[in-house]
């Protein structure tokens, strides 16, 4: 009965499968940070944040993160100057100061990143009434994650020649609709990398996306390390409780 | 049960005690309360499950001290929570997945009273209390996901509240009224959270009082039969239960980790890490796992009044089941046919959840259909049936010494003996 059930099911599931298969299923990518100690490599969220910043940053925000975030453990670690010199790159309006006005000063490690509109209005105005989403948290905000986002900046290609693509919408194989409003945002060589890494669009595309990773989960690594501790110590107190219970019950005549 | 002998060792103990019998009362349930011995694995959900409700209980008392609920700050906050609050990330995942884990667990306790016909007399008051608790469970588990005030907590709330306007005449003030508003908006948040707050304590009440009802007649166990009064069926709670209820709850912690540290947000929709916009239906709105079986049943009628009717049915109807059920015999492991119709029913129910989670289409539509109207024969017309044409096998005369031990067919005693485990 259980066997039918579960041949009912995947029935259904693939079923379901066709009816859906416009869009094409995010490409795997190894990600250094998958699996039970996975793990950010620094560099490449180094490389990432370069990609956001020349790239991305002139449309998407990044409003809930701060540029101290750029420097904490867990994250890309850039050392206490660089993160200063990166904030100091950006101009914020603070205030009002004591005679009541709003000044103009550089950006501190404190402060949230600069979005690049003022506000929703002004995206859409400029971006043909498509608003750029915010991408603090996009990777966690896209079923397939890491490599939905991996796949969309790749998915670039020219519309099959049956299919009418309006004016200011791309084709991409893995969006929904197969239609996207945003234009191939990478190119080769789009970035300088200074470790010398080849800045191909399939290199560029992981290094953003293990950035955007770390963004929306910068407690990551963190919350691995001690999830592996956890569960040994609960497997370790297991054993010592299964004993303690079989020493137990043998003093009656059942089983446990 | 009552052991009236009861003394506290130490001098303050007794002082205190003649007081407020306080230290009898744990002595009396949580110590001597006599338990039959042949409980098996499925009776330890109950503890699992008084540590499911702690542990969201005090989750939930932190993260409120760092939550706003106002519709512009709701999702912020939550980032903020996530990013800032140390070791925030861990209280709301723990939270969060606590809440399917409370389901998962609470799904295994129903199903097992189901099977050893725990619901029977005399214990359908504890039936009832429990089902009152598994409705409060739902009520807060909804509140609490539009809490984070992303795209399914919005949309969910929309649709969930939009129920009630089926209601002939009074429906639409009655939305109005629970919305705060015209539309689902910040005066409906702040209601839920307060809302959301209160149901646990609720819950803890009416926990307290199923415990109650419970140490009256005493538990259920896996034979199904009413215990022997000289005590030989039992053991006392502690150490007996109380090792083995730990020794479950540290593996059940286990699983629970697994979700916490390695798949937090595999039981989430992504859609609820968009901030709520009103404006932006995502293209599915599905509520969470534990309340799919329900959204198919919903959504199985085309008349909404009528699906509303039927999805409120399909739980209510579990309250009746002491009186449904007419078999006099409690556990499934003596009635052939209703252990069968037992698990066609479990199937059934994990048929409507998959249901629930699909687009209400084409097959989908007429299946929902079908899981829907068997849903229902199986309390209305199978169950008060079977109690009168089933068969049942014959039942020991106690678990201490069961008959079929000692009968003539070591192969029926053997696969008696197998079910029991």
């Amino acid at each position: 009965m259980k066997l039918l059930f579960s041949i009912f099911v995947s029935i259904l599931i693939s079923f379901n499968s066709f009816a859906a298969g416009e869009a094409e299923k995010p490409m795997k990518v190894d990600w250094s940070f998958n699996g039970f100690f996975g793990k950010f490599d620094r560099a490449q969220l180094q490389r990432g944040y370069q990609v956001y910043k020349e790239v991305c940053a002139s449309c998407h925000s990044m409003k809930y993160l701060s540029y101290r975030n750029l420097g904490e453990t867990g994250g890309p670690e850039f050392s206490d100057a660089e993160v200063k010199a990166i904030a100091a790159g950006f101009t914020v309006k603070d205030g009002p100061n004591e005679d009541g006005e709003m000044f103009e000063r550089a950006g501190l490690p404190k402060d949230k990143f600069i979005s690049p509109y003022p506000n929703e209005k002004a995206a859409r105005a400029v971006n043909g009434g498509a608003y750029p989403p915010d991408m603090s948290v996009l990777v966690k905000a896209r079923s397939g994650g890491a490599n939905y986002i991996y796949s969309i900046l790749m998915g670039y290609e020219n519309p099959p020649s049956n299919m009418k693509i309006e004016e200011g919408v791309y084709y991409n194989k893995y969006m929904a609709g197969n239609k996207i409003r945003m234009s191939a945002p990478l190119s080769d060589g789009s970035v300088e990398y200074s470790d010398g890494t080849k800045a191909t669009v399939s290199q560029m595309s992981q290094d953003v996306t293990a950035f955007l990773t770390w963004a929306a989960e910068p407690h990551l690594e963190k919350r691995k390390r001690i999830g592996f501790k956890t569960i040994l110590y609960l497997l370790i107190f297991s054993v010592l409780i299964f004993f303690s219970m079989k020493k137990i019950w043998s003093r009656v005549e059942s089983k446990v | 049960m009552s052991d009236t002998n009861y003394k506290p060792t130490s001098a303050f103990g007794r002082w205190f005690d003649e007081r407020l019998p306080l230290l009898t009362l744990f002595n009396g349930h949580l110590m001597q309360y006599p338990t039959p011995k042949n409980l098996n694995y499925w009776w330890t959900f109950g503890g699992i499950l008084t540590f499911c409700l702690v542990t969201q209980i005090i989750t939930g008392i932190v993260l409120a001290m760092h939550y706003t609920a106002h519709a512009d700050l709701a999702f912020s906050s939550v980032e903020h929570i996530m990013r800032d609050v140390n070791y925030g990330w861990l209280i709301r995942y723990i939270h969060a997945n606590g809440a399917s884990m409370f389901f998962l667990a609470v799904y295994i306790h129903i199903f097992r009273a189901l099977f050893y016909g725990s619901y029977k007399s005399p214990r359908e008051v504890i039936w009832i209390l429990g089902i009152l608790i598994y409705l409060l469970m739902m009520a807060a588990a909804f509140m609490g996901y539009v809490l984070p005030w992303g795209q399914m907590s919005f949309w969910g709330a929309t649709v969930i509240t939009n129920l009630f306007s089926a209601i002939p005449l009074v429906g639409e003030s009655i939305t109005q009224w629970l919305w705060g508003g015209f539309s689902v908006d910040n005066p409906t948040l702040t209601r839920f959270f307060s809302l959301h707050y209160l149901i646990p304590f609720l819950i803890l009440g009416l926990v307290i009082l199923h415990i109650w009802a419970l140490h009256v007649p005493g538990n259920n166990n896996p034979v199904g039969i009413d215990l022997k009064k000289d005590g030989s069926d039992t053991v006392p709670f502690h150490p007996y239960i109380v090792i083995k209820d730990l020794f479950a709850l540290v593996i059940f912690m286990i699983v629970f980790a697994g979700f916490v540290f390695y798949a937090p947000n595999i039981l989430g929709h992504s859609d609820n890490y968009i901030q709520a916009d009103p404006l932006v239906t995502p293209a599915h709105i599905v509520p969470e796992w534990y309340l799919l079986p329900f959204y198919a049943i919903l959504r199985s009628v085309p008349d909404k009044l009528g699906g509303v009717i039927l999805m409120f049915s399909a739980i209510l109807i579990l309250a009746a089941l002491p009186w449904l059920d007419t078999s006099k015999v409690r556990s499934a492991v003596f009635r052939p046919i209703y252990k069968q119709f037992f698990w066609i029913l479990v199937i059934d129910v994990l048929v409507l959840g998959y249901i629930g989670a699909m687009p209400a289409e084409g097959m989908y539509v007429a299946i929902g259909r079908v899981a829907t109207v068997y849903y229902f024969a199986h309390f209305l017309i199978i169950l008060p049936i079977l109690g009168f044409t089933e068969k049942t096998k014959p039942i020991p005369a106690s678990i201490a010494d069961p008959i079929f031990t000692g009968s003539g067919n070591p192969a029926f005693a053997k696969k008696i003996d197998k079910d029991l485990q």
